[in-house]
């Protein structure tokens, strides 16, 4: 006999546009990310609670599962190889993994000077991480959800107009108890955020203590 | 291989002593060659004097080193299944270091190639690939890891036959006092992956042997290097021939170079280089 357990929701937050967000999300919880507005990126770090050494590895994610997209079934992995976190539901289709969080620095380089003082994705990961005891060191290559960055055969990428939509989600099941640090992402100077930064909602839920 | 073979008694401190001091002088193909002036076949237009470095990096083996501003690194493949896992960290500020993300998106390609930066998280440039004769390289999938090749080969250990990249990482990383959380995702060259509009990734392998890379260092640089065989590599063998490691006094780039005025992305990265170099007292 199967007893089911209605998962109980233990966090529903909306994240502003151009904020920063963090929380646990316990081994077995899922966390689900409605993109509300549509194409709007969503710079994503994951860390083993425990040990924040053990983190989130594109590198290791993508070699592992042979391709540079995510979706249903990937499975987030540390730079070790071990599971973090696994895509249970996904309702866009693709993610990326190579163009990592814009920053200060990274926008002179792609838009000029003048953008220098715009705020970006590495400011809000590394206030978010302090709060934690994170620091630059602890910061790699992210996730970037509902951002679409497709590769020519001549190796050419870039951030594209995206395939998102307001509504769309992705669900992660946690493998283990992880801390999650985001970045509603700021920027104004690339389709990323279909140059209009809007919120994204977060849910936890959770079927640990809800019997 | 030459190997010294005086015979001498170990049973006592004098003898202990004679017999390992018997032992220098040995050969093998893979060392360090020091001083690096007597590497004896430095390349065309270089005097020794200028080598700063020469080494034969075995299969499975590491190595690190730091080289001054306006270095110039030859990586070689002699027998052309040498793969060299590489991270730059900026010397004078290691928190500063390569951001592979940044460099494939702020240079529009996802592929390593002539003229491209390796770009600081900071953006700024760590080094140029000036020369490439292999075009066989990969920023995306990292490098090997223990559990990986405990899978693959049976072992990853260091210790072993067959260490994973991130294992020898973290030593080489340590003997310049960063940690784990130092290591970020890094690139290799040597052993070729390309992406389909699907994103599926396909190992490429090997352009052969006797090939290089040319890299010039732009700021004062931590290298640290693995040379162990490439993640994706579907040989069921543990398969990594030698690499040779050759470094000499050279000048870095100016705005007169090739590849400060490659894009327009890359001129400002070097012109944040010089802005930080000048206002540092560097350059």
């Amino acid at each position: 006999m199967t007893t089911l357990i209605e998962p109980r929701t233990v966090l529903d937050v909306e994240v502003p546009a151009r904020a920063p967000f963090s929380t646990i999300v316990h081994k077995g919880a899922q966390l689900t990310i409605t993109d509300l507005g549509g194409n709007q990126a969503v710079d994503f770090l994951a860390y083993a609670a425990a040990d924040t050494s053990r983190r989130y590895s594109a590198a290791a994610t993508i070699a592992a599962q042979r391709n540079i997209f995510l979706t249903t079934g990937s499975v987030l992995r540390t730079g070790e190889g071990d599971p973090l976190m696994t895509v249970v539901a996904d309702t866009c289709g693709r993610h990326d993994t190579l163009g990592g969080a814009c920053s200060k620095e990274s926008n002179t380089l792609r838009y000029g000077q003048h953008t220098r003082y715009q705020h970006a994705c590495v400011e809000n990961f590394l206030i978010e991480g302090a709060r934690w005891g994170l620091g630059k060191r602890d910061l790699v290559s992210n996730i970037n959800w509902y951002m679409n960055v497709p590769v020519e055969a001549d190796g050419t990428l870039g951030i594209v107009d995206g395939i998102s939509a307001p509504g769309l989600m992705v669900r992660l099941r946690a493998e283990t108890d992880v801390l999650v640090l985001v970045s509603n992402c700021p920027q104004l100077n690339n389709p990323c955020n279909g140059f209009d930064p809007t919120p994204v909602r977060m849910v936890v839920t959770d079927t640990a203590g809800a019997a | 291989m030459t190997r010294n073979t005086a015979v001498t008694s170990t049973d006592t401190t004098y003898g202990a002593r004679d017999h390992a001091r018997a032992q220098a002088g040995t050969v093998v193909e893979t060392m360090p060659t020091i001083p690096a002036g007597t590497w004896p076949d430095p390349p065309p237009g270089v005097d020794r004097e200028r080598l700063i470095w020469a080494e034969t990096v075995a299969g499975g083996g590491y190595t690190h080193k730091v080289l001054a501003r306006g270095s110039e690194l030859r990586l070689t493949d002699p027998h052309g299944d040498a793969c060299a896992h590489l991270l730059l960290y900026h010397a004078d500020a290691p928190w500063e270091r390569l951001n592979v993300a940044d460099t494939v998106k702020v240079q529009w390609n996802a592929y390593l190639g002539p003229s491209r930066a390796l770009l600081s998280d900071q953006a700024r440039v760590l080094a140029t690939i000036v020369a490439d004769e292999s075009g066989h390289h990969d920023a995306l999938c990292g490098t090997s890891t223990l559990a990986g090749n405990t899978e693959r080969y049976g072992d990853g250990s260091p210790q072993g036959p067959s260490p994973a990249g991130l294992s020898l990482f973290t030593l080489a990383a340590a003997k310049h006092g960063l940690g784990p959380r130092d290591l970020p995702p890094s690139l290799s060259l040597f052993q070729g992956v390309r992406a389909s509009p699907e994103g599926d990734l396909e190992f490429t392998g090997s352009a052969g042997p006797g090939r290089s890379v040319l890299l010039r260092t732009e700021l004062p640089v931590i290298v640290l290097i693995a040379n162990v065989p490439h993640p994706l590599d579907p040989r069921p063998d543990y398969t990594v021939s030698p690499l040779q490691v050759l470094a000499w006094r050279a000048t870095p780039s100016t705005p007169d170079s090739p590849e400060w005025t490659s894009t327009p992305e890359i001129q400002r990265a070097f012109e944040n280089t010089a802005d930080y170099l000048t206002a540092r007292g560097i350059a």
